[in-house]
């Protein structure tokens, strides 16, 4: 070995040892990334906090493993803005490396993700959004939509009204796109009259005005699409304005994100769900005592959304690995895996096929307030846009 | 009659959502009046208030206990952030003013998240209270919302009381009226200030404290009455606690009667389905509409010094 030689032997071996110290990665096999993208800031973070919580504690439960291998996440806060959640989705799947993307909450965070997400090659899956337009003929293979299609909530509380006998309703929702959307789901299945449809300011603070018209009306019931903290200051002037003779019919209004701030006000209120924390099915209980330890608040739909994700991706992953795209895609699609909801399936268009319960707010043994399922309204339900849909 | 009715119910309504815009307003006009100084965390010390009572409500178990030391807690607040920040910013320009009390409302949003979470929080109301009295008919009203009625007069009463008939208020007016002035007679001006704070961060947080049970005390409560208390000081004339009071009670009932009469009273003129239409685009554009009313008639507000 000449001089030249050996120095040449010695500069590549430091260099290598150098990079085996620099990259520990490199010794290991690279791990499973999986971007989460939720809003994690602003009044609705807390939306967000329960789907993160979830995908967590299940992330934990598998030992930090999907499908056998070893497995990142890497949680965004989509901070609500489309356009920043778009940018944040690219760096998702371009940059980082993330395979899978779990979100987002917010139906115009979906619309603008969506493409970048997908267009990169990776999946994506919604531990809430179900917007109509990705669930007709805007479908998209790569999206699978774990949650519900957005309209099913409302259209199921129609049902329930023609069930219940409430001849007459009122309507209440902020006055945006969303809260048209989720009156007419409503309105698309509920036979009777519709008396009036209030609606309000987005962020309104005082309800007083709707409520005295309620008053005035005194209909059979109410039905009201009020996020957030919206439906916190509804709720409690409801009850505070002697109106709680009315029965009080909601979606994504009292859940478990807003009755610790609404508790006495919103007992006996009615909104329906496809998953409850006391939903009597394998796992369910199991899930929520868990979160509850782990967390210390009772889990809400969007926990136990992200949480089937989780467990939808792990099973995927130890059925098809990752390596084709192809197998894997089917995989998603049709692999059976640990849900907390009992029965579940995709349709056509990869939003789910479940059923969906009247849920009722109660106090639990523990104090807490949260949602409890009630009644069976429908079974194996499929969404109004799965016919349309013909990506396949 | 049943018009006539709803009709009261609304007003009552109204004077009760004006009068805690004018207790959140009294204080922000009174720095903006008197300091010159645009404060865009006052809204924040108001779900400081809600968030503070809150807190004290639930350790000591009693609402009158909490409110006591939610409007000690909030006055110590204000005097802190006096002393910590704004004080550095009085002579600086407006635009460094905003973009201060900016950072610090995003740092306070931020905070109060850290320490309470984002999930909205609960206050009960006192079994006092609770309930609501029948007024006409089907229709009933909240005890509570009478409670806050009152309490905001009392305020209003006293801040009048202060302000007309103290030392401390002469000094206020002068110190609004010509400030170079009153230091040159040996006021001590720094201090005045401070006072002046402190008592609108009170004010502020006593509002928040008071609409906690019947409100979500939530991270995102003080932006939705920043721009609110904005309308009303400049309806009523930026420094004028009068104004602030009239401008109030006027944004309150204008906000308050309209959503409902307005599309009613459109009925009369056109035909129902453009009404509704028409009153649903009208309704919340209505206080801003009012505020250009009110400033093409009076450049400087109801009750505004020509400037």
């Amino acid at each position: 070995m000449t001089d030249r030689d050996f120095r040449m032997l010695r500069s590549t071996l430091s260099a290598l040892a150098l990079a085996a110290v620099a990259l520990p990665g490199l010794a290991a096999a690279e791990p499973l990334k999986v971007g989460v993208l939720l809003t994690l800031s602003g009044p609705p973070a807390v939306l967000g906090e329960h789907a993160r919580d979830g995908a967590l504690l299940a992330l934990k439960k598998l030992g930090g493993t999907l499908g056998g291998m070893e497995a990142e996440f890497l949680v965004t806060d989509a901070e609500g803005k489309p356009d920043i959640a778009a940018q944040k989705a690219r760096r998702l799947v371009e940059s980082d490396g993330a395979e899978f993307v779990i979100g987002p909450i917010f139906s115009n965070v979906m619309a603008a993700i969506a493409g970048p997400v997908t267009e990169a090659g990776a999946f994506l899956l919604s531990p809430n959004s179900g917007p109509s337009v990705l669930a007709g003929e805007g479908c998209n293979t790569d999206i699978f939509v774990v949650s519900y299609q957005n309209d099913q909530p409302d259209q199921v509380m129609g049902e329930y009204a023609n069930g219940a006998g409430y001849g007459n309703v009122v309507l209440i929702a902020p006055n945006y796109q969303a809260g048209m959307d989720h009156l007419g789901g409503f309105k698309r299945t509920y036979e009777g009259t519709v008396t009036s449809e209030l609606l309000t300011q987005l962020g309104q603070l005082d309800y007083s005005a709707e409520l005295a018209q309620i008053a005035a009306f005194q209909p059979d019931a109410v039905y009201a699409f009020l996020p957030g903290g919206m439906g916190v200051n509804f709720v409690k002037q409801y009850a505070q304005a002697g109106l709680s003779g009315i029965p009080m019919m909601s979606s994504f209004t009292t859940d478990e994100t807003t009755l610790p701030a609404m508790q006495d006000a919103a007992l006996g209120m009615y909104s329906s769900g496809s998953w409850a924390p006391d939903l009597d099915v394998p796992g369910n209980a199991e899930f929520v005592a868990e979160f509850i330890a782990e967390y210390g608040r009772v889990p809400a739909s969007y926990a136990a959304y992200a949480y089937d994700t989780v467990m939808l991706i792990d099973a995927a992953v130890a059925a098809a690995g990752t390596e084709d795209r192809d197998a894997l895609r089917e995989a998603l699609k049709t692999v059976d895996f640990p849900t907390v909801r009992g029965k579940f399936s995709f349709g056509a268009n990869q939003f789910p096929v479940q059923d969906f319960y009247l849920t009722e707010v109660v106090q639990r043994e523990d104090g807490a307030y949260a949602t409890s399922a009630k009644e069976l309204v429908v079974a194996d339900y499929v969404d109004a846009y799965a016919g349309a849909c013909t990506a396949d | 009659m049943r018009m006539a009715n709803l009709f009261l119910l609304q007003l009552l309504n109204g004077a009760q959502f004006g009068i805690l815009l004018f207790l959140v307003a009294a204080g922000l006009t009174l720095v903006f009046g008197i300091m010159d100084f645009i404060n865009l965390a006052h809204g924040v010390l108001y779900m400081l208030g809600a968030y503070l009572m809150a807190m004290f409500a639930l350790a000591t178990g009693s609402f009158w206990l909490g409110l006591l030391l939610a409007l000690g807690a909030t006055l110590a607040v204000g005097l802190v952030l006096e002393w910590a920040v704004f004080r550095r910013l009085y002579d600086r320009p407006h635009l460094d003013q905003v973009l201060a009390t900016f950072a610090l409302l995003l740092i306070l949003s931020e905070g109060v998240k850290i320490l309470w979470g984002s999930a909205p929080l609960n206050v009960a109301m006192p079994e006092l209270l609770s309930g609501s009295v029948p007024l006409a008919g089907p229709l009933r009203y909240p005890v509570y919302r009478i409670a806050i009625i009152a309490a905001g007069l009392a305020t209003a009463l006293g801040l009048w009381w202060l302000i007309t008939r103290t030392r401390a208020g002469m000094l206020l007016r002068a110190g609004a009226s010509n400030r170079p002035m009153v230091a040159a007679l040996g006021v001590d001006i720094s201090r005045l200030f401070m006072l002046v704070f402190a008592l609108g961060a009170m004010l502020a947080g006593f509002a928040g404290a008071l609409v906690s049970p019947v409100l979500s005390v939530d991270p995102g409560m003080g932006d939705q009455i920043l721009i609110l208390t904005f309308v009303v000081i400049v309806i009523g004339g930026v420094g004028s606690v009068k104004g602030a009071f009239a401008g109030a009670l006027l944004v309150g009932i204008v906000d308050t009667v309209g959503r409902i009469f307005g599309p009613i009273w459109l009925k009369l003129v056109m035909d129902p389905a453009a009404a509704a239409q028409a009153g649903r685009v009208l309704a919340p554009m209505l206080i801003y509409l009012l505020m250009a009313a009110v400033l093409s008639w009076r450049p400087n507000g109801l009750f505004g010094r020509p400037s």
